[in-house]
């Protein structure tokens, strides 16, 4: 057994300014009473943050990645596969890894008891899945286009339709939860929670992309949604490479 | 090799329970497992109120220090320890997690770090997760490295109260008290 000075862990790097939202989002009214206002204090990232849940298939039940045949029915609203790969800032398929995805209706409405707005609930539609990823870092869910839907923010305030996504990667520094937008979506540009982004490019990497090619013939229409966790950091691993250069 | 740009990270927003809990989730040990307890609290905001839709998530070694995990230079650990508990809030903005008392774990440097769990908090209204970490009032936490960087006067934010089938452990999100959130 190594000896604590043996130890070499990997290192995950920041993720580059503007890339996350700041805590402490005005436009976003629930973040004043709920964002620390003293300063985060460093934490080194060392055994307990480099590991963490390696969670497998004991997850998943049958249908958990097919939410349109989660009930005897057929959910409402239209069909859609939503497809892509979990990767690490290298490129490297993160594999056999849990996603979770929740989402409103058709209509725009959550199963959940605090979702007031008057948009029917659909009794063949739960909107919640789970699946893993495969041995290329790939994960896929038939389902339904979510709809958008009032929230009461701002005045005539509307969230564009998206899909919250739930993500662990391989360790404690790399748990990300998010959410996936729909191109071209005319409700961006009044929406706090998107625009909370600083970058617009790191913006637009939470916009999944139709694909022609995945959509299927009288059936689905078909986007790719990549997701990127933060890389292991390079120049720890410079060291143990440097015959290559 | 290519450089790949972030995904960004956005609120789990008002709903996450419908999404996220798990029935099993609150238990990093089955229940009757010798020695478990229960680590309880209260997620409160900026006035103090309860946070109704909040998400607490632990992750820890086991109690001989190990991880399952390949990225573990002692080598993963073995036997049946999933190592991680996840629990949505009440209404009253309340939590459990169900485990073991964590073991020792080596730090940088020679250093030792003394029992602790590293907590994730989600929430409607908080855009990325906070960070914070889990230490016991019982055990000795004299000379952990983590502990020694924060301010002396908020370090009692981290330390989790004795109770009668377990720990206290509150977490409060702003204003006074603030526990202390990390940079991971
Ligand atoms: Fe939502």
């Amino acid at each position: 057994m190594a000896t604590p000075t043996d130890f070499r862990l990997p290192r995950y790097g920041e993720d580059p300014e503007g890339t996350h939202p700041p805590l402490d989002s005005s436009g976003y009214r629930s973040t004043a009473l709920r964002y620390p206002k003293q300063d985060l204090v460093l934490l080194p990232q060392m055994l307990t943050e480099v590991t963490g849940p390696l969670l497998g298939p004991g997850r998943l039940g049958e249908h958990d990645n097919d939410l349109t045949r989660q009930h005897d029915g057929e959910p409402q609203g239209q069909r859609i596969i939503v497809t892509g790969r979990l990767l690490d800032g290298e490129g490297r398929p993160v594999r056999d890894s849990l996603v979770e995805i929740w989402q409103a209706n058709a209509g725009g409405r959550y199963r959940h008891t605090g979702d007031r707005w008057p948009s029917p609930l659909d009794p063949n539609f739960d909107g919640v899945g789970r699946t893993l990823t495969d041995s290329d870092g790939r994960y896929t869910f038939t389902t339904i286009k979510p709809g958008a839907y009032p929230w009461k923010n701002h005045d005539n305030a509307w969230r564009p339709a998206h899909i919250h996504f739930s993500v662990f990667g391989s360790a404690f520094t790399q748990r990300l939860v998010t959410q996936m937008y729909f191109p071209d979506d005319p409700l961006f540009s009044q929406d706090p929670i998107f625009n909370s982004i600083p970058d617009e490019k790191a913006r637009q990497r939470m916009v999944s992309r139709y694909d022609h090619d995945i959509t299927q013939a009288e059936w689905a229409l078909g986007f790719q949604f990549d997701i990127v966790l933060r890389g292991r950091d390079a120049s720890v691993f410079e060291e143990e490479e440097e015959d290559e250069d | 090799m290519t450089r790949l740009l972030p995904t960004p990270s956005q609120t789990v927003g008002p709903y996450l329970s419908i999404g996220l809990p798990w029935p099993d989730g609150p238990h990093v040990v089955p229940e009757g497992t010798p020695g478990a307890f229960w680590i309880r609290g209260t997620v409160r905001d900026g006035h103090g109120d309860p946070v109704p839709d909040a998400m607490i998530e632990t992750w820890q070694a086991d109690p001989d220090g190990g991880f399952r995990h390949p990225d573990d230079p002692r080598g993963a650990a073995n036997g049946e320890f999933r190592g991680f508990g996840r629990c949505p809030t009440e209404t009253d903005g309340t939590y459990g997690i169900f485990t073991l008392l964590p073991g020792v774990v080596p730090g940088e440097g020679g250093t030792t770090q003394a029992r602790h769990i590293d907590v994730s908090v989600f929430a409607r209204g908080l855009l990325h997760r906070v960070v914070t970490r889990i230490y016991f009032e019982d055990q000795d936490n004299s000379g952990d490295p983590v502990l020694a960087t924060v301010p002396e006067e908020r370090r009692g934010t981290l330390i989790a109260a004795k109770t009668d089938d377990g720990y206290r452990f509150d977490v409060r999100l702003q204003g006074d008290g603030e526990t202390v959130f990390f940079r991971v």
